[in-house]
């Protein structure tokens, strides 16, 4: 378990199904190789990537033979996006959210390029997409806690005492997968304990309740765009900006507080991956600082953000939203004015993009 | 960043439902031996309990109740509410309690898990319910905050309540166990979590401890089903005591933690008999949870019985009216404060 798979024994796992092949893309970003699908390949390979070039776009990207794969450099984001490129991200890996924009399918995948298979307690490789597809397709359980975490896990259920009119449960719309190894810590942190490594896999998938915020990570995390993907915008932020590292972070309070009103779920826990590259701390301090402060202003925000019951689509909750944050985080920076009109722009780019999704509404307010 | 606990601060209470202990103490001897326990003998069991020797311990059998809370009142503690009296008499500041047919589990690796030791450690580090960590209780070894967990919230609250979870028999109601007879809960889950703020959950009495000091008078002997029976399947006393403590450990600003330690629970009953027998309880439910997910506590409670205390007014007026059962609960939680209030500061003498 403290180390990743091997290709073969991520081939000795996989298994002929491939669930959701022609309704799923794999978003990654990356500014240099793609190495690591190797590692990937016997649980990645059927499906189609959509490769978001990072920097400079002169630069080619190798990607392993046998993908089947789309790619799109900064030059291809201006030209489809024209003026409203500006809310994309230059720089940061927070560029990913173009993936989603301008995928096709129903459900997206996204991983980073230095996460690999990682192996479960009894020495088997890990297959995450097939784990994040299993969390999709169940439903989650936001309205209650269930002590026996996941109660559509096999071999679970739910406990005594959970009301039967509760048991349905929602669709979900978010898994938000772990990491063996380099765990996801802040700078500080990081720095507090340069050594430390997370060995522990705990076996469990939860539903996180509603209510509750939860630091997002976008690592390791699959969504069904389709449910939420207008709200997956993960903000300004790299070159230019006052601020990073907080892209998937930004992206998860506005997804939960937006799943929590339209009556969605989120799921975490399981599926580990190997996460490899520990980033240098003093790199990381430089770009998170300013967010660790404002981090104090913008939890409380998203705890009291109450959205209005018209608000029944994920756009029109993420406009309102947009004007929210205008209004109330405005204050502490200009760069929330800033971010606040990014989120419009990427609204009206994704809609753009996704014509058919403009007018779709699951129909539920919370 | 945990506080130290002393043995001597520790009640282990065991509400008795079977009168024959001996291979549940036995088993669990190595690791109760260090501690006072506190037996309790389900009043409607006729038979003598067996006991092995060598624990320091109080027994109080239905005489004991009788005398310390009168005759008409100790009603309430029959059945697996007979704890509740264990809790009442104590004068600890921690309590362990479990019910008597849970023994020793194994985790992962093999190794019997030491329930007492995790209980402890679980209350005396902070919960942190206020926002969610994806990598679970950052206080445990190997683990912390991650990326994007605000620092002002990293200091945590106080624990008050520590839920335990179950191997084999788990703690599902009879319509569940009854679908699914061969169903045993086989996954160990190497995790402690603390239950976010404002969400309730099913708090199970099987496995659980807590600081008596802080949190005490809310664990309670209310709601009683009609066809309340000798199984776990046959009631939610517990389940009803939970949703309280979970609401005023929310709105004091406690922490209520879920996960490890589990124990081991034996097979014992037949759900389906249960099922024939007391469906009322699963009936309840769809009442109990909204009604509790809507309370809101007023500022002006500031201590656990003005909680309590609260809870029951609201329950009287919103759920009086739809099911005595619910009258009745109100009542049962107000005499309980003020039962609480007068033993809870007298010493009683401990029974033979």
């Amino acid at each position: 378990m403290n180390e990743p798979a091997t290709a073969i024994e991520a081939a000795v796992a996989a298994s002929p199904l491939h669930q959701l092949k022609d309704e799923l893309d794999i978003v990654i970003p990356t500014i240099r190789n793609l190495d690591f699908l190797e590692m990937w390949r016997p649980f990645l390979q059927p499906y189609h990537l959509i490769i978001v070039q990072d920097g400079d776009p002169s630069k080619t990207i190798k990607v392993p033979n046998g993908f089947d794969y789309e790619l799109y450099n900064r030059n291809d984001i201006k030209r489809i996006l024209g003026p409203k490129a500006s809310c994309i991200s230059f720089k940061d890996s927070a560029c990913r959210c173009f993936g989603y924009m301008v995928s096709k399918k129903k459900y997206i995948f996204t991983i980073d390029d230095d996460c690999f298979v990682a192996k479960d307690p009894s020495g088997k490789a890990i297959n995450a997409l097939e784990q994040h597809i299993k969390n999709l397709l169940s439903p989650s359980t936001p309205f209650f806690f269930n002590t026996l975490y996941d109660p559509f896990a096999e071999g679970a259920d739910f406990v005594r005492g959970y009301p039967f009119s509760l048991r349905e449960g929602v669709s979900t719309a978010v898994s938000h997968g772990l990491w063996l190894n380099i765990p996801d810590y802040d700078a500080p942190t990081q720095l507090v304990k340069p050594l430390e490594r997370n060995t522990r896999f705990v076996d469990a998938v939860l539903t996180i309740p509603k209510g509750t915020l939860f630091p997002m990570c976008g690592m390791n995390l699959a969504f069904d765009r389709q449910l939420i993907g207008p709200a997956m915008y993960f903000g300004l932020m790299g070159e230019g900006q006052p601020i990073g590292r907080y892209d998937d972070m930004w992206a998860g309070w506005c997804i939960k507080v937006i799943c929590d009103h339209l009556g969605l779920g989120v799921k975490t826990g399981l599926p580990y991956i190997y996460h490899s590259k520990a980033s240098n701390p003093f790199v990381n301090l430089r770009k998170e600082y300013k967010g660790i402060y404002w981090q104090e202003d913008i939890i409380p925000f998203f705890q009291q953000v109450v959205l209005p019951k018209d608000c029944t689509t994920v756009q029109k909750c993420y406009i309102e939203l947009a004007k929210q944050v205008k209004e109330k985080l405005g204050k502490i920076d200009p760069y929330f004015d800033k971010l606040a009109d990014a989120m419009v722009t990427w609204i009206q780019a994704w809609d753009g993009l996704n014509p058919t999704s403009a007018s779709f509404s699951n129909g539920k307010t919370g | 960043m945990s506080l130290s606990i002393k043995d001597h601060e520790i009640d282990i209470v065991i509400g008795a439902l079977r009168s024959d202990l001996t291979s549940f103490m036995s088993e669990w001897r190595p690791i109760f031996s260090r501690f006072h326990l506190i037996i309790v003998k389900d009043p409607d069991l006729k038979e003598e309990l067996k006991i092995p020797e060598g624990f320091n311990l109080d027994v109080y059998k239905k005489p004991d109740i009788d005398c310390v809370v009168g005759t008409s009142t100790s009603t309430i503690f029959s059945g697996y509410s007979c704890r509740y009296f264990g809790y009442l008499v104590s004068r600890k500041k921690y309590i362990i309690s479990m019910d008597d047919d849970c023994y020793l589990a194994k985790d992962n690796k093999g190794i019997l898990v030491d329930a007492v030791a995790q209980h402890i450690t679980k209350l005396t580090t902070p919960a942190t319910p206020f926002f969610f960590n994806t990598l679970y209780d950052p206080f445990t070894e190997g683990a912390d905050f991650v990326r994007g967990y605000p620092f002002s919230l990293r200091s945590g609250v106080q624990c008050a309540l520590s839920c335990g979870l179950w191997l084999n028999l788990a703690d599902y109601d009879a319509p569940t166990q009854a679908l699914k007879p061969e169903e045993r809960n086989s996954r160990y889950v190497d995790a402690v979590l603390t239950v976010p703020a404002r969400s309730l959950m099913p708090i199970s009495g099987i496995n659980i401890a807590f600081n008596r000091e802080v949190i005490g008078p809310a664990l309670l002997p209310s709601l009683r089903l009609g066809g309340e029976g000798k199984f776990r399947w046959e009631t939610m006393e517990d389940i009803w005591s939970g949703m309280c403590v979970k609401v005023a450990c929310d709105h004091l600003g406690l922490g209520v933690k879920t996960g490890m330690p589990y124990v081991w629970r034996n097979d014992r009953g037949d759900a389906i008999a249960s099922l024939r027998k007391e469906w009322e309880g699963v009936k309840l439910m769809e009442e109990v949870v909204p009604f509790f997910q809507s309370v809101r506590l007023p500022r002006e409670a500031t201590t656990t019985e003005d909680c309590v205390a609260e809870v029951a007014n609201v329950v009287k007026e919103q759920l009086g009216s739809k099911d005595p059962i619910f009258a009745r609960a109100a009542k049962a939680m107000v005499d309980w404060v003020m039962l609480w209030k007068s033993v809870g500061s007298s010493t009683s003498s401990p029974g033979a």
